[in-house]
């Protein structure tokens, strides 16, 4: 096989213009944006208190004053939704913190000793956890310790970390086949160093996408457990609990239903394109065939 | 009457054009040999000859088979074409075949799409067909599944679907790159014949000249989208015209100058010496009580290098030949035996001390992965410095980084760039200065210039050899081409099934080979001078 | 192909009993005392003694867990402490709700996904192909409740097609039966579709990258041949192991969905027994859950194995 004596990898630069070139990446960000800064903003400032209930401004539809409307005890919606968003932020986020803190380096620990007792039983261990449904995991464990934000965090971030080590181990082992990995151990670099220096930073785009994507699966399970009453207990609020409270008003007043459905639906919509975007960004192979 | 005429054949992608003027031929019964390097354009030309262009390809032109004009033709009728009259062969028989039907689903599948033939007519056209290609039934049934197969096997099967209707026309776009020497020998054999049998015109698309000296009737060179140069072969190689074939030409034959080297003295420690080498891999077992097997890629290897000679270690893929760089290399352990480099043993165990590393570097074949892409120069070349007790810091160290830069014949400021800004003959002359920076006794060159165009690589070949002259460097220069073997090393090593079959210095490895495989090897591996030789001789008669 | 065979079988049966170690942990060892977590703080201490005794709880835990495997082992499930009837009574009875609820749901998201992600694959970067993407992309942001309670106040409330929950049981017939669990399906199959349907298309895509469909069209198939001869049934071969994975989170939501629907399925079980703090039921319905994804998993690597012949054979 001869390789064509152009260069294949475009250099920073080049990413960099592409990116702003991909419209999804700058659809979903944009989106993305809009609610992170709803959640920083209401830290200092929201329509109206979402402490203070007002029961004779109840159930109302959407107005130039409640834009959003009122829920049954007279809370604007459009205030929940910020600091719901809060919620459903933090908690997803920080899951994935927990998923890439723990399973990438479980991940790099695999690959580097492929094939050992290690290797083996970091990978059971992942079968393991694939093998109970995720929301089940989730609901076991914040029934048996109690509900509340914190355990929806815990229990979200114990499914990421299979997900993280397995993306990682199965990365990282094609790399450590690649010639450059066969240098740098010919020049004497021990398998920690080698992982460090050469294995993760060439992982970091790929890391980005899965992240983006768990952080989106994050929001769903988050507004999942706080649905069935297992997540951010009240006064907190949470999409998820808006929509139970919903529910049974739904006849009555649609819109307290529908708000905070399609607030997470923009959500994780935003953060897919924003995901696929960065996939299309970081692989030349797709922008050359799309030009 | 020409079977294919092309007759201003251009092509764009977009915006880009690939072809311009393109005019060639093919008579039938003959063999063209469409010759070029990397983005010449050639098999962008057989693509618009088979008009399989991808999407966004526009051509213009007029591609005429047996009369009949291809270009603009309807969909339908062009598919009635494909694998009718025209049969095309592609580079890699490892992927051309569809992984999960069998041979015989495949081969017939060509007459059944065509012919209209019935199931049993087909199968047995198929039978016959494997049977021409050289894959008899009694050991190449009809539901064998390509993975059962060898690359060459693949090969051939994938000639007997391109030829199962007996097409006018054959298009084999680089068939035996990927193969082995000896196995490429028997599909250009399995090609002659078939255009001597059937009459076919053959349109054959290599890189290596001396491949197409041996078959080809007519040349055609190929050049940045454009034929530069046409004509019959024995003609063209006496008298070339234009300047780009004349370099062509002089970069396949040529040899490097190297300096006459002082035999080594007595008792002066070797480069490395290589005592009785074992290495195994265990084999999945067949049933989970069964004892378990192993594979013996390298079956009690052992050789020298002196301080200062070249040696060259040869053979096929699956010969074991990489697996011993690899132990050399200390990547990987030993089963049994010992290597010493420049006095400082190996553990066997897959490690190796500083000290012992601090002996050895390496070149790798692919350009491409051989470099962390997130690192600059600098800091990849620098990387051996690791070895070093005291390595430099500073100042000093990005001395040494340019300097070993300008030695490989780049730029001191090339430090500053990333990898991807340089082209793959670039980026081996940056691997040759990673390698050489720390100036081990021993730089193992793996299939190095493999993967360059001809020109290109008699370039890295001159920097080698020249390195070689100045540093007193020992290179062991693994390859699966001989004429890269011939050209630059003392002595050569002829490895084949784990064993060194063959062991002498290079001139008399070639002229005078003694073991029935370095035989086979070198009689099969296509030679220019050789092949010029044979078609002058028959020019004059 | 027997070699594989066993091995599957090994791996199957190591995966069960380490997912068993793991809920016994978890349910009866992690809270600390099961008795008194089940009877809440206010219970009175003689009380509590009594149910130790009944459950056996004194053993050490090791012998209960083998008490607890051997009586699974025999179709024994336990007495549920709510309820006060066998629990694999309880299982069975609903088994009949979410097994087919399952199934259903798996079907419609199929029937719709492979078409949909072949059509957007053979038309790559047209108009149509751009239109599923993102109908999918919206699809997969839905939460699956939310959109069940959509189809509630669309289908039940204003048009009145459908009861807006409950099951009448199959006794009521099989129509009315598949008619009470038609809204909860789509439910559940809208997300999966939306999956299955990029993967469809991203498998398809790939699979025409590869040289084989040059050979085929360079033998003189059409584009459509070689799409259904070649590439399809490759592509596919990838497919069948997102859809076992898929069935994973199908059970998932499924618990979810019960619950918005009303329907006494296994989901509604587990949750009960979890707010009720049954944990007999909630031992027995996990592991069974569990039990059920090993095994589909194991169903479609032997499928995979089946379907592709360089698996069949260990070299």
């Amino acid at each position: 096989m001869i390789v064509e004596e152009t260069p294949a990898v475009e250099p920073r630069a080049e990413l960099g213009r592409a990116a702003l070139r991909t419209r999804s990446l700058v659809a979903g960000a944009i989106l993305t944006l809009v609610f992170i800064a709803a959640a920083l903003i209401s830290f200092v400032y929201t329509p109206y208190d979402v402490t203070v209930l007002a029961i004779p401004n109840r159930l109302m539809p959407p107005s130039p004053a409640h834009w959003f409307g009122t829920d049954h005890f007279g809370r604007d919606i459009l205030s929940m939704i910020m600091v719901g968003a809060r919620t459903s932020i933090a908690v997803a986020f920080i899951a994935v913190g927990i998923g890439i803190g723990l399973g990438v380096p479980l991940g790099l620990t695999a690959a580097a000793n492929r094939r050992s007792l290690l290797d083996e039983a970091i990978m059971r261990g992942n079968d393991l956890i694939f093998a109970f449904p995720a929301l089940l995991i989730a609901i076991l464990i914040t029934a048996v310790f109690g509900p509340g934000a914190v355990n929806a965090i815990v229990a979200i971030g114990i499914f990421n970390i299979p997900v993280f080590a397995r993306v990682t181990r199965g990365a990282a082992l094609s790399l450590w086949t690649r010639e450059f990995v066969l240098s740098a151990r010919v020049a004497g670099k021990g398998r920690v160093r080698i992982s460090l220096e050469h294995i993760l930073p060439n992982l970091t785009n790929l890391l980005i996408v899965q992240g983006t994507i768990q952080f989106s699966l994050g929001i769903l399970a988050e507004a999942a457990l706080s649905y069935v009453g297992l997540g951010a207990q009240p006064p907190t609020p949470s999409w998820g609990r808006m929509l139970a409270d919903a529910q049974t008003m739904i006849g009555l007043a649609p819109h307290m239903a529908l708000i905070p459905g399609m607030a997470i639906v923009v959500m994780v919509l935003g953060l897919n394109l924003m995901g696929d975007g960065l996939r299309d960004v970081f692989d030349p192979r797709i922008r050359r065939s799309r030009s | 009457m020409s079977l294919l005429v092309v007759d201003n054949l251009a092509l764009s992608i977009g915006d880009t054009p690939i072809l311009r003027n393109v005019d060639v031929g093919v008579d039938e019964g003959e063999v063209l040999g469409l010759i070029g390097e990397s983005g010449s354009g050639k098999t962008m030309t057989a693509l618009s000859i088979m008009q399989l262009l991808p999407q966004a390809a526009r051509a213009t032109g007029s591609v005429r088979l047996g009369g009949n004009e291809l270009m603009g033709l309807e969909e339908g009728r062009l598919c009635a074409i494909r694998g009718n009259d025209i049969g095309m062969v592609f580079q890699e028989p490892m992927t051309a075949l569809n992984p999960v039907k069998t041979i015989g689903d495949q081969v017939a599948e060509t007459v059944l799409v065509h012919a209209g033939a019935s199931r049993r007519e087909a199968r047995d056209i198929a039978r016959e067909t494997l049977n021409r290609v050289g894959l008899p039934a009694a050991e190449f049934p009809l539901d064998r599944f390509p993975h059962e197969l060898s690359g060459g096997q693949r090969q051939r099967v994938v000639v007997a679907m391109a030829i199962a209707l007996r097409p006018r026309l054959l298009i084999a776009d680089e068939p035996t790159t990927a193969l082995d020497v000896t196995t490429q020998a028997q599909i250009l054999e399995l090609l002659r014949k078939l255009v001597d049998e059937d009459g076919v015109g053959l349109m054959l698309i290599t890189h290596d000249l001396a491949v197409v000296a041996g078959i080809a009737h007519r040349i055609a060179i190929m050049r940045d989208g454009e034929v530069v140069e046409t004509g019959d072969t024995t003609a063209l190689f006496g008298t070339m015209h234009h300047p780009y074939t004349k370099a062509l030409f002089a970069a396949s034959a040529h040899v490097p100058h190297r300096h006459r080297r002082p035999a080594p003295g007595p008792g002066q420690t070797p480069v490395v010496a290589v005592e009785g080498v074992v290495r195994e891999y265990p084999l999945p077992r067949r049933t989970p009580l069964a004892p378990r097997r192993s594979f013996r890629a390298v079956d009690g290897v052992s050789f020298v290098v002196h301080r200062g000679e070249n040696v060259g270690l040869v053979g096929e893929s699956g010969c074991g030949k990489s697996t011993l760089s690899r132990a050399i290399l200390a990547l990987d352990p030993m089963q049994a035996g010992s290597i010493v480099l420049d006095g400082e043993p190996l553990t066997g165990r897959g490690g190796a001390s500083q000290a012992a590393r601090r002996k050895m570097q390496v070149v790798f074949q692919d350009p491409y992965g051989s470099f962390n892409p997130r690192h600059k120069v600098e800091r990849l070349v620098a990387e051996p410095f690791h070895l070093l007790a005291e390595p430099p810091a500073g100042a000093a160290r990005r001395r040494q980084v340019e300097q070993a830069l300008e030695d490989v014949g780049l730029r001191a400021s090339d430090a500053d760039k990333f990898i991807h800004e340089f082209s793959g003959g670039q980026r081996q002359r940056v691997a040759i200065a990673r390698a050489l920076i720390i100036r081990p006794a021993l730089i193992i060159l793996d299939e190095a210039v493999s993967a360059l165009d001809v020109s290109i690589r008699a370039q890295i070949l001159d920097l080698l050899a020249d390195l070689s002259n100045r540093l007193h460097v020992s290179y062991l220069f693994i390859a699966h081409d001989l004429s890269v073997v011939r050209a630059i090393t003392d002595r050569v090593l002829v490895m084949k099934a784990g064993r060194i079959v063959e062991e002498g210095t290079t001139e008399e490895v070639f002229k005078n080979p003694q073991h029935p495989y370095t035989r086979e090897l070198i009689a099969a591996a296509p030679n220019l001078e050789r092949a010029m030789a044979a078609r002058q001789a028959e020019g004059r008669r | 192909m027997v070699n594989f065979l066993i091995g599957r079988l090994a791996s199957l049966l190591v995966s069960l009993i380490a997912a068993s170690v793991v809920i016994f942990v978890v349910i009866e060892v992690i809270p600390g005392d099961p008795a008194s977590y089940m009877l809440g703080l206010n219970a009175q201490p003689d009380t509590v003694a009594a149910l130790r005794e009944q459950l056996g709880l004194d053993a050490p835990a090791l012998q209960r867990y083998f008490a607890w495997i051997g009586g699974l082992v025999q179709g024994q499930f336990g007495i549920s402490y709510t309820y006060r009837v066998p629990v694999a009574e309880l299982i069975s009875d609903r088994l009949w709700i979410s097994l087919p609820l399952a199934v259903y749901a798996l079907v419609l998201s199929t029937l719709i996904a492979f078409p949909v992600g072949i059509w957007a694959a053979a038309r790559r970067n047209s108009p149509a192909d751009i239109t599923v993407m993102g109908a999918t992309q919206l699809g997969i942001a839905v939460p699956n409740f939310w959109f069940a309670m959509l189809l509630v106040l669309a289908f039940s409330i204003t048009l009145r097609w459908f009861s807006a929950g409950g099951f009448p049981g199959w006794q009521a017939g099989l129509f009315e039966g598949v008619k009470a669990l038609t809204l909860p399906a789509i439910a559940l199959a809208l997300p999966q579709a939306s999956i299955l349907a990029r993967v469809m298309r991203s498998s398809l895509l790939e699979t025409l990258g590869e040289d084989y469909i040059r050979t085929a069209r360079a033998k003189g198939l059409s584009r459509r041949q070689t799409l259904w001869r070649h590439a399809v049934r490759n592509a596919l071969i990838p497919v069948l192991t997102i859809i076992g994975l898929q069935f994973s989170f199908l059970l998932a939501g499924a618990i979810i969905i019960e619950n918005v629907f009303f329907l006494p399925g296994l989901g509604r079980l587990v949750f009960q027994g979890i707010t009720q703090r049954d944990l007999i039921v909630v031992k027995s319905v996990v592991m069974l859950l569990v039990f059920a994804v090993i095994m589909v998993t194991f169903i479609v690597d032997i499928a995979y194995a089946i379907a592709d012949p360089r698996l069949r054979r260990q070299r």
